[in-house]
């Protein structure tokens, strides 16, 4: 397979099958929701489920919002991976119908029709990842404007620049996103940080593995997933014991007069995937 | 789970209580924030709405080789955008369910209330099982005003499921998970500090 090949079936895979960590996680909340007998909560469930099935056995987009889509590119990968050969991807994924003509000129309103345009899709070359490796996360509209940044000390929540005031942040945005952003969804929240690269860490977050045991903040991200899935919102917003599949934390260091806390908001359709080049 | 047949009569409709499943059958007719606007601004409405059911939706649509359309992805759009038009939609035109995700304002719940109608929430992402329960493609208007994703899509639908989220009674799901979500989290937050 040539590497453009390789990239158009990588885009196909990760709009049309979820990633295999969130789709074992939504079936263990389904038991649990059964269980309770929350129907509600039952019915959106079992409906995600037959939903992930369908789209995987036809090979049709998951979530008719196929997303921003952005690209993480081992740096060794520079001069093979280059962006213009990711637009061509793109541009032949839209043909094929894995994505959605989706792109639209902010100024005009235009379509742009291959979803190809400066800066989309988007594209980092990173130091740090395996070698040879490309993932890709498309994460759809409805999901990106639950997205939030806070700066403390907010005195609307009562949130002082310290870890409590952090986890008031993470909680005020669970509540707020709840109805929108398509429930159960997974929070990525970067701890400081200037405004962008809060949103940055913040969104990377969201690619790390719902499997994933230890790290860093473990602890705070069990205890805000708990305290979460507490608050009887549920999938879709009308109840249950599902609100977030899991909750992913880093953090930065940041400037005197700042401190910012950027909560990246995902919803249940989360498409991530990396494959080796 | 409560079956719901076109045509979708005013008695069995206020019957609906929120939290209740639901499977709808028959028609059902797509509109979103173009014919909104186009209805907001005097537009003719050449479908029959009474007793209808009117779906916030833009889908993935092709043509396919025999000519005939082919809905690829059908999920529900966020229905917040067409609070401004729907209180007025409700009294001029009689329909009886709104199908979307994300819910409506208090004035459309009131409008509800007084003319009998209800909002049920789609499962939101689902665009396939949606797709799937999209028997056929009877009709379209608007197409070439409003593009593809925004026309007036007429399909037949069988088992088309989801959540009776506000009723004719004045009540809202969403505000009231809202409600019980906040107190549980003023608790959470005082038990701690």
């Amino acid at each position: 397979m040539t590497t453009l090949e390789k990239l158009i079936d990588l885009i196909r895979e990760t709009s049309c099958s979820l990633s295999d960590d969130v789709e074992k996680a939504l079936k263990r909340q389904l038991k649990i929701e059964r269980t309770a007998g929350n129907s509600a909560a039952v019915l959106n469930l079992s409906t995600i489920v037959e939903n992930i099935a369908l789209a995987r056995r036809q090979s049709t987009p998951l979530c008719q919002d196929t997303g921003t889509l952005t690209f993480f590119v081992d740096i060794s990968l520079r001069r093979r991976v280059t962006v213009k050969l990711l637009q061509k991807a793109v541009a032949a994924a839209t043909e094929r119908g894995y994505l959605r003509k989706n792109t639209i000129n902010s100024v005009t309103g235009a379509s742009c029709d291959d979803n190809c345009a400066p800066g989309a899709p988007v594209v980092h070359y990173m130091e740090g990842m395996n070698r040879g490796e490309v993932t890709l996360l498309m994460k759809g509209g409805g999901s990106e404007n639950m997205s939030r940044q806070y700066s403390l000390p907010d005195t609307s929540l009562d949130a002082g620049r310290d870890m409590q005031g952090v986890r008031k942040c993470i909680l005020d945005a669970v509540v707020k996103t709840q109805g929108y952003g398509c429930a159960p969804g997974i929070l990525g929240v970067c701890i400081g940080g200037d405004r962008a690269s809060g949103y940055e860490v913040a969104k990377m977050q969201l690619l790390r593995s719902l499997d994933e045991k230890g790290g860093e903040f473990a602890s705070l991200e069990k205890q805000i997933l708990k305290e979460a899935n507490s608050l009887g919102i549920g999938p879709m917003g009308l109840g249950g014991k599902t609100t977030l599949l899991g909750v992913k934390i880093a953090s930065r260091t940041r400037l005197p007069a700042s401190f910012f806390v950027t909560v990246a908001y995902l919803c249940w359709a989360a498409r991530r995937r990396t494959v080796t080049i | 789970m409560t079956k719901l047949e076109y045509p979708f009569l005013e008695k069995a409709v206020r019957d609906l209580k929120v939290g209740e499943t639901v499977s709808i059958s028959g028609r059902i007719y797509t509109g979103r924030d173009k014919f909104h606007k186009y209805f907001s601004d005097g537009g003719k409405i050449d479908v029959d709405f009474s007793d209808g059911a009117l779906y916030h939706c833009g889908p993935v649509i092709i043509k396919d080789a025999s000519g005939d359309w082919r809905v690829m992805a059908a999920g529900p759009t966020t229905s917040v955008r067409e609070n401004p038009y729907e209180p007025d939609f409700i009294a001029q035109t009689g329909v009886r369910l709104i199908i979307g995700k994300g819910g409506m304002n208090k004035a459309t719940l009131d409008a509800m209330k007084r003319y009998g109608a209800v909002y049920i929430q789609a499962v939101g992402g689902a665009a396939s099982v949606i797709a799937s329960s999209i028997k056929r493609v009877a009709g379209v208007s608007y197409l070439d005003e409003f593009g593809a994703a925004e026309a007036v899509w007429h399909f037949d639908v069988e088992n088309f499921t989801g959540v009776v989220a506000m009723d004719s009674s004045g009540n809202s799901l969403f505000d009231s998970i809202r409600r019980q979500s906040e107190a549980a989290l003023c608790e959470i937050l005082s038990s701690r500090a």
